[in-house]
């Protein structure tokens, strides 16, 4: 029963609302299907399903509010956890910053988030996926490693003050490793999509293949600030890392967004002006829920206009506190891009370095939004317009905003999958000057 | 627990609804987590329906894990209560060997019926896994333990302690902070309780009950003039023991160099709130530092991380075999730079030991998740590389017979595979404190707590920061620091260690949340030293202008 249509989502929680004697109450019921194939070493070594529904129910009297939750949903399982969310908010002591559920909201549109060709995916699939990637390393002397895995799932949640919303939402993710058996090349690649039939996972093996050829016997570079053409994936690690724009850290002085002496940087300058950066659930390659957790509208937003802080994200408490109307957090992260291509940047630069993907990206100074990590998978040497060799990867230490700062050129847009977090994001390819690698790693 | 859904817990957005989380389960009353579940005699009898169902449909072994995992949290900030969360999941997992072949699936109806259906499911996917087996698997023999039990040797059951009690700890910490000056102090208390059952086809029916807990803090100073801020977390480390670490003893506190408090066995949350309060706000003054070598002298809270990504994670033998090359990465340690016994992987006081029975550390239990009695093993004698962290289906690639029982899944509803064990550096035989070491250094920084962390997936290259940095110059330290991070080459960084102090210094710190593997499992894990002296690392600045 894990994926539930909105017509029996809503009969359950009708009930679960019905059952309550608190002041309000909120219940939110959610479930998943997945499914996953890993492979190592050229065979397969783990794949699996799970699926699992479970219900959710905050009680408030006043300020003091509770949460239980249950994964039965016979009337008297959900008449109990009523009860349970209602014991623990007559124990909780008060919260100041408590905010009682909104009622309904306009939702803009139907959601784009539901794919059949994903809801479809096989046992057979997921192996047929891991055989195509397995077999065209195995002939060429390499190791393949790699992870698929799909979902589908819905959401729904009511309140008593007259709110439903309902969502379903599938996905597929997949990422290999290519190793040279001599272990001293590896490429990497990846493919995601919320609609399995836009994804190509054989095209993603090949270019790990053709990658992990090209990157053996790399050279030592001096680190130093160097010219990067930077691939989705590397791009999008870094600009996903200076989207945590929450307002009331902002305001409490403990943000980058913070400004000095006061006050934060809505409306200030941060980057070059050719960043544009929004959130939008119906767009067509990132589609999100047109819902927050919270049940608030999602809308098109814009995060960065012309390199400028057009918004940054209330919580309902903190709306209230500095009076302005609450903003949440987007779905979906979309940069808009250029025209060019990876080829078109290499073609344009003099001397630089190709990256990948970036790898361990770790806050250095959240004062400046410093982070370090390391290429990871195919780092290459470019000159005079061309790639010359593979060279051995870097430790960076940059900062997204030094980096969008220092921009040449927007490359085009992608579906990125990313090495550490999934920003869900439509994030160009780019070109950056003065890039700061601060050391050199053996690792390949 | 992934970090995500630890953020989420800690009601950030203040008034959402808390979803449920899979991975470590759903919010349930206090009154219910001290609710008796199933007893031993119980749980034996339906593991037997699981054994017995397998072994009909041709599983040549099986194990099964019937789990129940009780989480408890609190969040605080400054004078509120955000948050108060308890969670409980329960259910079971079985893993197969079929045609040669692991299979796993988990459910969380622990029924006769129930046990049934997942047994067969998981026999199912084993024998259609098996199609793209190469190797068979092979599993080193281990003994048949009969119907035993273990339980972490707590002496206060923290879920047991009022939620009352606890919250009033923590705003009494708040309280301390703010009237020393802080500007913003969040706190937790969070609690583990895994009961966890095993039984398997080789007779081992094993009864555990683990607790774990962790207390800390995060004081903040502001500086808006300026756009500066800091933050200083607790120097509490989370730790495999009951709430009697929130004790405070006066025996476990330790007078560091620069006029420091650190605790070692119970820990002072008030006072160290105090401190914190009043270090945070010296952080924003400190002298920012001029890049260079330095010795480097690294309290026990900052090196076990260093410890953990660049000893513990290169040992474990799926990475060196290459099962986590899509996602956490290989080793360079070689099975070839093994087998040479001499790959001189630190200096000679080098010594570095696998631990899963350690009193008081996280990882300690009595057997691991696939039934192996834990044990210590010697993963660097004497500066040289001698073992992995290896578990029943890989020691045969290493030539050994024994798994290392290491074994471990982070719930039911997950398979378990390789995870590290406690692993610690050995202290120093001769005697020599902190002062006595800090007193031999001419120019060098004493680095106190785990900061920033980052390492190659090979485990060559690393990156790390601190929370406290102070100047060391002709033996005496001078001011605090800023804008510190060390980078170095893992064989050279151990290499380089001159100086252990002795045991009387030897502390633990440690993680809940050791992330590996896709989809990703966490791992809670201990790692012990003494303070220990580096020559000549490189230290670079970290400050930027904006």
């Amino acid at each position: 029963m894990a994926i539930l249509t909105k017509d029996e989502a809503e009969q359950i929680l009708k009930k679960v609302i019905g059952f309550s004697k608190a002041d309000g109450i909120q219940a939110s019921l959610n479930g998943n299907d997945g499914g996953n194939i890993r492979y190592a070493r050229n065979s397969v070594s783990t794949s699996g399903e799970d699926s699992n529904v479970s219900l959710a129910v905050q009680s408030y009297y006043g300020k003091k509010s509770g949460t239980a939750t249950i994964n039965e949903f016979d009337d008297a399982s959900l008449e109990k956890v009523v009860r349970r969310a209602e014991e623990l908010a007559q124990l909780a002591p008060e919260n100041p910053e408590f905010m009682e559920p909104i009622p309904q909201p306009t939702y803009g549109g139907e959601s784009k988030t539901w794919a059949e060709a994903t809801a479809k995916i096989s046992p057979e699939f997921r192996a047929k996926v891991a055989a195509d990637s397995i077999n065209p390393a195995a002939a060429k002397n390499i190791t393949a490693a790699g992870f698929l895995d799909d979902n589908r799932g819905f959401n729904a949640l009511m309140n008593s003050k007259g709110l439903y919303a309902y969502n379903k939402a599938t996905s597929a993710n997949f990422t290999v490793t290519m190793r040279t058996n001599d272990g001293t090349g590896s490429g990497w690649a990846g493919s995601t999509a919320a609609d399995v039939s836009k994804m190509n996972p054989s095209l993603a093996s090949k270019t790990a293949i053709d990658k992990a050829l090209m990157s053996r016997n790399a050279k030592a570079l001096e680190p130093g600030k160097y010219t990067v053409v930077l691939e989705s994936s590397a791009a999008a690690d870094l600009v996903r890392l200076m989207l945590n724009m929450n307002a009331r850290q902002a305001d409490e002085g403990r943000s980058f967004y913070a400004k000095k002496g006061g006050g934060t940087k809505l409306g200030e300058k941060i980057v070059d002006e050719r960043v544009n950066i929004y959130t939008d659930p119906w767009h067509d390659e990132v589609p999100a829920s047109p819902w927050a957790n919270d049940g608030q509208a999602r809308k098109r937003m814009d995060l960065i206009k012309n390199g400028t802080v057009a918004n940054l994200f209330y919580d309902r408490y903190w709306a209230s506190h500095k009076n302005v109307a609450p903003v949440p957090f987007g779905g979906n992260t979309i940069m808009e891009g250029g025209t060019a291509s990876i080829e078109d940047m290499i073609k344009d630069t003099k001397r630089g370095v190709l990256v990948t993907r970036f790898w361990y990206i770790r806050p250095v100074d959240p004062q400046t939004l410093l982070y370090t990590g390391l290429t990871r998978d195919g780092t290459f040497f470019i000159e005079n317009g061309k790639i010359k060799h593979p060279i051995k990867n870097f430790r960076f230490n940059e900062s997204p905003i030094i980096m969008l700062n220092n921009l040449e050129t927007l490359g085009k847009q992608e579906r990125v999958v990313t090495s550490e977090g999934n920003p869900n994001g439509f994030i160009p390819s780019m070109k950056i000057r003065d890039f700061t690698f601060s050391s050199l790693s053996d690792a390949v | 627990m992934k970090r995500r859904d630890f953020i989420q817990l800690t009601g950030m957005s203040a008034g959402a609804m808390m979803l449920p989380f899979s991975s470590f389960g759903s919010p349930v009353d206090v009154s219910r987590l001290l609710e008796p579940m199933l007893d031993a005699a119980q749980k034996k009898q339906l593991a037997d329906i699981a054994l017995n169902t397998t072994k009909s449909l041709g599983a040549t072994y099986t194990d099964v894990r019937i789990g129940r995992y009780l989480n408890q949290f609190i969040f605080t900030r400054e004078k509120k209560v955000q948050n108060i969360v308890n969670t409980e999941s329960f259910g079971v997992g079985i893993r197969v060997i079929a045609n040669g072949t692991w299979g796993f699936a988990a459910s969380n109806s622990v029924t006769p019926d129930g046990m049934k259906k997942t047994a067969e499911r998981a026999v199912a996917i084993a024998k259609a896994n098996s199609k793209f087996q190469k190797e068979p698997v092979k599993l080193a023999a281990t003994p048949s333990y009969g119907e035993v039990s273990w339980k972490t040797p707590i002496v206060k059951n923290g879920f047991e302690v009022p939620i009352k009690d606890k919250v009033d700890l923590l705003l009494a910490t708040n309280a301390k902070a703010l009237e020393k000056g802080a500007n913003f102090v969040n706190s937790i208390i969070f609690l583990v309780n895994e009961q966890k059952y095993f039984a398997s086809s080789e007779g081992s029916y094993i009864d555990q009950d683990i607790h774990r807990i962790l207390p800390s803090f995060n004081v903040n100073a502001i500086d808006r003039a300026s756009g500066q801020f800091k933050s200083r977390p607790g120097f509490s480390s989370p730790v495999g023991m009951g709430y009697e670490y929130l004790d405070g003893k006066s025996e476990d506190k330790i007078n560091g160099p620069g006029g420091i408090i650190l605790y070692n066995k119970s820990y002072d949350i008030v006072e160290d709130a105090g401190m914190a309060a009043e270090q945070v706000k010296q952080m924003i003054a400190a002298k920012s530092v001029e890049p260079g070598k330095y010795d480097l002298v690294l309290d026990p809270s900052h090196l076990w991380l260093t410890i953990h990504e660049s000893v513990g994670h290169p040992t474990e033998l799926d990475r060196v075999l290459g099962y986590e090359a899509n996602f956490a990465g290989t080793s360079f340690l070689t099975l070839d730079k093994w087998q040479t016994k001499k790959f001189n992987f630190g200096s000679k006081q080098v010594n570095v030991v696998a631990d899963k029975t350690q009193v008081g550390s996280l990882g300690a239990v009595g057997y691991d998740d696939e039934g192996v009695k834990c044990k210590q093993w010697d993963l660097i004698k004497d500066g040289i590389l001698v073992n992995y962290q290896a578990i029943r289906d890989q020691v045969n690639i290493i030539g050994q017979n024994e798994s290392h029982g290491c074994c471990y899944s982070q719930s039911w509803s997950d398979v378990q595979f390789q995870r590290m064990a406690n692993v610690s550096l050995q202290p120093g035989k001769e005697q020599l404190t902190p002062a006595q070491m800090v007193a031999g250094v001419e120019k060098g920084i004493y680095i106190v707590k785990d900061g920033s962390f980052s390492i190659d997936q090979q485990r060559y290259n690393f990156q790390f920061g601190g929370v406290l940095f102070f100047e060391i110059k002709n033996g005496k330290i001078e001011g605090m620091l800023k804008d510190v991070a060390y980078q170095a080459n893992t064989q050279e960084f151990w290499n380089s260690c001159s100086q252990i102090c002795d045991a009387r210094d030897y502390r633990l710190g440690g993680a809940f949340n050791d992330g590996k593997g896709q989809p990703t499992q966490s791992n809670a894990v201990s790692h012990g030293s003494a303070t220990a002296r580096f020559n000549g690392i490189n230290v670079i600045n970290t400050g930027r202008t904006i």
